[in-house]
């Protein structure tokens, strides 16, 4: 069999084989290939090669359109990769979102990266194996089954080693992906399902590069950007004089209300910054922010867009008892520690920016709209930032960088955002409400439900040149994009407004208010962390009205075994049976699968209330999560462990707060988490590994969870039940009356 | 002026009013410190100071002639990493890890004054630094390794 005839076998079932590598001028097939069938990322990007590369040295690449936020998501995907080429993790390079060299992968958001890229990865790699594979065959003139990978080379039966790189000539991995590709069975996996340590985390602990803020180019500028004192305050008079003539200033750059300076060293920016500030004169808006005492009753009175969630209603047979309950949730913050960043450099009529956004592709389109570049002319390439949690002011950032960039041609730039920029500006996690009324029969068992939920959007991420903060500034704004809810499964305000329980009758609204009175957008878990903490507290109040114990009532209703197993496995770690809490102290149990389609998540928590000042605290947590084929049993414990330590943070703790001109909790003591004198003293994670299933996002799981868990244990301490999230200390006092 | 960092005398170049923090990044090309708040109320900035943990964002250079300043590079590399710097990756004490050299800072400076801390005694020392990813139970266990390997080498030295 000749190589050309091998190679047209391997492209068989609709592939087709073009002879020149991508990024080469490859020739587009005339229609293209049918992609239906392919898993995970590979539906938008179905070519081996823009995956998984080989050169002829042997080295490897692998690609992904994801972006590295902490979440591990390179070892992950390196050891995916690695598994299926038979290749140490060390091996492989990973390039990550960069709209020059990755696939298109939208958002790396809503928990997807191991569904969508690593799916696409391990596909793609294991067909890339098997390509290696018949390769050899020609070669060693031993069957496929006599031969086996070594680390980046095919070894015969009689010890001789080829190396990938001369198995691979130019352009036999531009083929399509196959649906039906071999995957190692898990029983041979060497790297899936370990404890391979981060890639990451030794530069990140001993001073290497590691994000964007440490980015030195060669004649780097450094900026600052001056904020409106007010949303909606128009720039009304500006005298540049004194800060232009400041030591080290370059530029001030003004477009409108856009306003930066820039300076040779960045605490010469950062004085420049306050100076301009200082010059600038504003008028205040028409319009001001709504009190925000009465910030529920000013969202009741917007329009609201009904949807129907789910309706599976039915004439009510014999209920015993009805429950009512409602629930609230104030503005919360992403708060990441490293206010947003970027670098950006305008040259050869190139603007490359080097940004922390999550989606760099929609951050690219967004940000050649403001520049009015061609989207091909300008280059985003993610670097790491500080944890974001969702759409914090990454994407603005670097719109803010680009803007800078362009008025200093040539010049590379570097801008990052204050801290009571990153407070005052970020789109926040919404304000949202829910009630629900449920009735019981006499055996204790949901006869009927009935939820609502009121909410913003949960994703105000570009988008176009107007979802930019700058985009919205400028001389000639641009208009955002009118807010749209985000459709089920996943959903925005209504994701995991569904109760996974089996209930014979239900119906479940979303009331979606597009007009925003603050700017919001999606954070960890969008509306599922509201949802969850409603639904799984008024189970728990169901289950006090039944008489039932809250984890054996939640049993009762849960048909989906492997929903049975996390519940069971995380009560067992628990000790919850029989477990008596102190005085003071209260249990609390909670569940929810995440979006109902990625993991499985059930916390139970021990809290201990302190009777004189209210205050809570979270003495130890245990968990226990499904998340389908487990990749780095490690990550996703680092992950479910930051979950329940951050929604309990958010749960206790966070309110952002306004007045009638915008954020005023612009540092931390104004927006106060979580710190290590209420930092648990154990938090357990237990894994339920599942071989071969499908991956599971896992990324937010946790943080509807811990919510609720740590508002039930609260109710048990207490014998109040708060509704109004955060659970603050000043309200739970209010609640025991002392 | 002339600033000890790290065991060396630099010379930088920087006004008296500038925070510690910008000498380092932008002076030296030091990436440990990072700006979180400029306020000292996050604990990204952390160096030390004559042996004491500091927050390099509001400590203006004027006042560190003739001071021992530390920063998360003078403990050890990414090959020959410091016992703190080891046990965080030992125990993959990070998710974004933004807050990683602050934390190690603020650990090294308790270690320094007592190696055997109780925990109490750990948590209270890290009382300034924030983390949002939630890795405190990781960063804990880590500077509890990190003592005990701090202890271990005293005793072996002695």
């Amino acid at each position: 069999m000749t190589a050309l005839s091998r190679r047209a076998l391997l492209a068989a079932g609709g592939a087709l084989v073009v002879s020149v590598p991508l990024g080469g001028q490859a020739q587009t097939p005339a229609s293209p290939p049918d992609t239906a069938n392919l898993p995970g990322s590979l539906k938008g990007a179905p070519y081996l090669d823009a995956w998984i590369r080989i050169d002829s040295d042997g080295d490897i690449t692998v690609f992904t359109g994801k972006a590295e936020l902490g979440q591990g998501i390179k070892t992950a995907l390196l050891q995916i990769a690695a598994e299926e080429l038979s290749v140490r993790v060390g091996r492989p390079r990973l390039v990550t979102a960069d709209t020059a060299l990755t696939p298109n992968e939208g958002y790396t958001a809503g928990s997807h990266s191991l569904q969508d890229s690593g799916t696409a990865i391990r596909v793609a790699a294991a067909q890339v194996r098997q390509v290696l594979l018949q390769e050899a065959v020609a070669i060693l003139q031993h069957p496929a089954g006599q031969l086996r990978l070594d680390d980046g080379a095919v070894v015969g039966p009689d010890g001789r080693r080829i190396n990938y790189g001369a198995l691979i000539p130019p352009g036999i991995l531009h083929v399509v992906a196959r649906p039906d590709t071999q995957l190692k069975a898990p029983a041979s996996f060497i790297v899936i399902s370990t404890n391979v340590p981060r890639v990451d985390i030794p530069a990140k602990a001993t001073g290497g590069q590691a994000y964007v803020q440490d980015m030195r180019l060669p004649g780097m500028l450094h900026a600052r950007v001056v904020r409106p004192p007010c949303q909606g305050s128009r720039l009304a008079g500006l005298d540049t004089g004194a800060v232009a003539a400041m030591a080290g200033v370059t530029q001030v750059v003004r477009d409108g209300d856009f306003l930066a300076v820039v300076a040779r060293k960045e605490f010469q920016a950062i004085k420049a910054m306050r100076a301009l500030a200082a010059a600038a004169r504003w008028q205040a808006p028409e319009h001001a922010l709504p009190r925000q005492a009465e910030i529920f009753t000013h969202l009741a009175g917007l329009p609201a867009q009904d949807i129907k969630v789910l309706d599976t209603r039915r004439p009510p047979g014999a209920a015993g008892r009805t429950l009512s309950a409602r629930y609230t949730r104030a503005y919360q913050m992403h708060g990441s520690i490293g206010p947003s960043c970027a670098v950006a450099q305008l040259l050869d009529g190139v603007m490359t920016i080097w940004t922390h956004t999550q989606g760099v592709y929609p951050d690219r389109a967004a940000i050649a709209e403001l520049l009015d570049m061609p989207p091909a002319q300008v280059r985003c390439i993610h670097v790491e930032g500080s944890g974001c949690y969702g759409h914090n002011g990454a994407d603005d950032a670097a719109a803010d960088a680009a803007l800078i960039a362009r008025a200093a041609p040539g010049q590379p730039v570097r801008l990052q955002w204050m801290r009571e920029q990153e407070n005052g500006w970020e789109p926040m996690g919404p304000a949202m409400a829910s009630e629900v009324r449920a009735s019981l029969d006499a055996s204790g068992r949901i006869v009927d439900w009935d939820y609502a939920v009121w909410s913003n959007t949960h994703s105000t991420r570009p988008g176009n040149a107007g979802s930019l903060l700058a985009g919205q500034l400028l001389a000639k704004p641009f208009t955002p994009p009118p807010p749209k809810p985000i459709p089920m499964p996943e959903g925005g305000g209504d994701r995991n407004s569904i109760p996974l329980y089996a209930l014979p009758s239900a119906r479940v609204v979303y009331h979606f208010i597009p007009q925003m009175p603050l700017r919001v957008s999606a954070m960890r878990g969008l509306g599922a962390y509201m949802n969850v903490f409603s639904i799984e507290s008024f189970i728990d109040e169901l289950a006090l009205a039944a008489g039932a114990d809250p984890v054996a009532f939640r049993l009762r209703h849960l048909d989906d075994p492997r929903a049975r197993a996390v519940v069971a496995r995380a009560a067992e770690g628990f000790g919850w049976a029989g477990a008596k809490p102190a005085a003071g102290h209260g249990h609390g149990f909670a569940f929810a699968r995440y979006k109902n389609l990625a993991a499985y998540c059930a916390v139970a928590v021990e809290i201990a209330v302190e009777r004189e000042t209210g205050r809570t605290r979270l003495v130890r947590a245990v968990a226990a999560v499904d998340a389908g084929q487990v990749v780095n049993p490690d990550g996703l414990r680092n992950q479910v462990e930051g979950a329940i330590l951050q929604s309990s943070s958010w749960t206790l703790y966070e309110s952002a707060t306004f007045d009638a001109a915008g954020v005023t909790s612009l540092d931390w003591s104004s927006y106060p988490i979580m710190r290590f004198d209420a930092v648990p003293a154990s938090v357990e994670v237990h894994v339920i590994d599942q071989p071969d299933a499908p991956f599971l996002g896992a990324g937010e799981c946790g943080q509807g969870p811990a919510a609720a868990a740590v508002a039930n244990a609260m109710a048990q301490a207490t014998g109040k039940r708060l509704r109004d999230l955060p659970l603050t200390r000043e309200k739970v006092k209010a609640a025991i009356g002392v | 002026m002339i600033l000890n960092i790290n065991g060396q005398q630099q010379t930088v170049d920087a006004d008296p009013d500038t925070p510690l923090l910008y000498v380092l990044r932008g002076e030296l090309g030091l990436n440990g410190a990072k700006y979180g708040c400029g306020l000292g109320q996050c604990g990204a900035c952390t160096v030390l100071v004559d042996n004491r943990a500091a927050f390099s964002c509001i400590t203006p250079v004027a006042v560190l002639a003739d001071k021992r300043i530390v920063t998360l590079e003078g403990l050890g590399s990414a090959d020959n990493p410091g016992p703190l710097q080891h046990a965080f990756i030992e125990e993959q004490a990070a998710q974004c890890g933004y807050c990683t050299a602050g934390m190690i800072m603020r650990a090294e400076g308790l270690l320094r004054r007592n190696n055997q801390p109780a925990e109490a005694e750990i948590r209270a020392a890290m009382q300034p630094n924030l983390c949002r990813c939630g890795t405190h139970m990781r960063i804990l266990r880590a500077v509890r390794r990190a003592a005990a390997v701090i202890r271990k080498n005293a005793e072996a030295g002695q």
